[in-house]
C-alpha cells in the first residue's frame, strides 16, 4: 500500500484548549504547543497519517486530511 | 460525514477541562457512530448528571439529560416505547455505579438491548473531586485527605454477574480498540457494558500526583493488557482489557412483544 500523503492538519484553535496530548503521542512529533496554548503543526512534512492526534483529541479540535487524489476525494 | 457534524457545534468548544478524557470518549463514540451509519434520528442519547452526562448535550442526536443514576430507567422507557430506536447511555462511574448502582444491575438483568457507557475516571470531576466506588483504597479525593479505604466495584465482573449480555473494557488511551468495541456493542441485542477508563486531571491527576492528561494516559498504556495476550499472562497485576462476554440471550422488549401478542389473542 502507498504511503498517504498529507494534504492538511485542520486545528480548530477555538476548540483546542491546549491539553498537549497530540503533542505527547505524536510519533514524529509534527505538533507543538505555540504561546497561546493551541496545538500547532509545526513540522507537517513529518506527518505519517497515523490520525492518532485526530482519534485522541478529547477537544475534537483536529482533523487529519489525508490527500486522496481528484478521483477520491471525500 | 465528519464526526463533528453530529454535533451541536454551537455548545462548543466544550465545558470539559482541558485533557479530560470523556472528549476523547466522546470523539471515539461519534466514531463508532459514523461508521455504523446510524441516522440521527434512529439515536437516543440518555445521560444522567455529573461531567459525563454533559454528552448528551452535546450531540445532535434526541437526547434526554435525566435525573443522577436514573438514565438507565428513562432509557427502560424510551427503549419500551420505541424498540427500533438505539439507545445509548453514557454515565460516570458514580452516576452508573453508586448512585444508579441498583438501576445498573436491574437493567443488565433484564437483558434491555440499550448500551451502557461507564465512563470511569474514579471520582466524582464536577462536584469537586469526591472518591468514588470505583476509585479503590489508597487514592487521595478530597473527601479522604488520609487516601480511600474502601474497596472498589470491578464493573465487567459486577456486569457479567448481573447479566449483561456482552461486556467490554477499553481506555481513553486506547481510541481506535474503544470505537471497535462501541460498534460491536451497539449492535449487539441485550444489554451491553462497555467500560472505558478515563482520566480526570484537574481532580484525580493533580491529587494523586499522576501528572498532566499525556501522562494519566500512559499510565492506561502501561496498566491494561488485552485479555488472552502475553503481558498479562506475564502480569496478572494488569487490568484486562477487550470483550469479556457476548453471548445471545433473550432481549427483554423482544420476550415483551411476545407477551403482548399473547394478551392481545386472550382479549379477542
Amino acid at each position: 500500500m502507498a504511503r498517504q500523503k498529507l494534504k492538511e492538519i485542520v486545528i480548530d484553535r477555538s476548540w483546542c484548549k491546549g491539553c498537549g496530548i497530540c503533542v505527547h503521542f505524536c510519533p514524529t512529533k509534527v505538533l507543538e504547543i505555540d504561546a497561546n496554548e493551541k496545538s500547532v503543526a509545526v513540522r507537517p512534512e513529518d506527518c505519517i497519517c497515523c490520525k492518532m492526534c485526530e482519534l485522541r483529541c478529547p477537544d475534537l479540535a483536529i482533523t487529519v486530511l489525508i490527500d486522496q487524489g481528484e478521483d477520491n476525494e471525500k | 460525514m465528519a464526526i463533528q457534524d453530529y454535533l451541536r457545534q454551537r455548545y462548543f468548544p466544550h465545558m470539559w477541562c482541558p485533557g479530560c478524557g470523556h472528549g476523547t470518549i466522546l470523539n471515539s463514540l461519534l466514531r463508532a457512530i459514523e461508521e455504523l451509519e446510524i441516522e440521527k434520528n434512529d439515536l437516543v442519547i440518555t445521560s444522567g448528571i455529573g461531567c459525563s452526562a454533559r454528552i448528551s448535550g452535546y450531540v445532535d442526536f434526541h437526547s434526554l439529560h435525566t435525573m443522577h443514576g436514573r438514565a438507565l430507567p428513562c432509557a427502560t422507557g424510551v427503549k419500551l416505547s420505541r424498540p427500533h430506536l438505539n439507545v445509548i447511555v453514557p454515565m460516570g462511574d458514580g452516576d452508573a455505579l453508586a448512585i444508579g448502582g441498583n438501576h445498573f444491575i436491574h437493567a443488565a438483568r433484564r437483558n434491555i438491548d440499550i448500551t451502557a457507557i461507564v465512563m470511569n475516571n474514579r471520582i466524582y470531576g464536577m462536584t469537586g473531586g469526591q472518591f468514588s466506588p470505583l476509585s479503590g483504597p489508597g487514592v487521595n479525593a478530597t473527601t479522604a485527605p488520609y487516601k480511600t479505604i474502601d474497596n472498589s466495584f470491578d464493573t465487567v465482573k459486577l456486569a457479567i454477574a448481573a447479566g449483561a449480555s456482552f461486556v467490554a473494557r477499553s481506555t481513553a488511551y486506547h481510541a481506535q480498540e474503544s470505537t471497535d468495541i462501541l460498534k460491536k456493542a451497539i449492535q449487539h441485542k441485550g444489554f451491553s457494558v462497555v467500560e472505558i477508563l478515563s482520566q480526570c486531571p484537574t481532580h484525580y491527576g493533580r491529587k494523586n500526583k499522576e501528572g498532566d492528561a499525556a501522562s494519566m494516559l500512559e499510565f492506561h498504556k502501561k496498566n491494561t493488557a488485552r485479555i488472552g495476550s502475553k503481558a498479562l499472562e506475564k502480569n496478572p497485576d494488569l487490568t484486562p482489557r477487550g470483550i469479556f462476554v457476548d453471548v445471545d440471550t433473550p432481549e427483554y422488549c423482544a420476550e415483551y412483544e411476545k407477551i403482548i401478542a399473547v394478551a392481545s389473542k386472550e382479549k379477542m
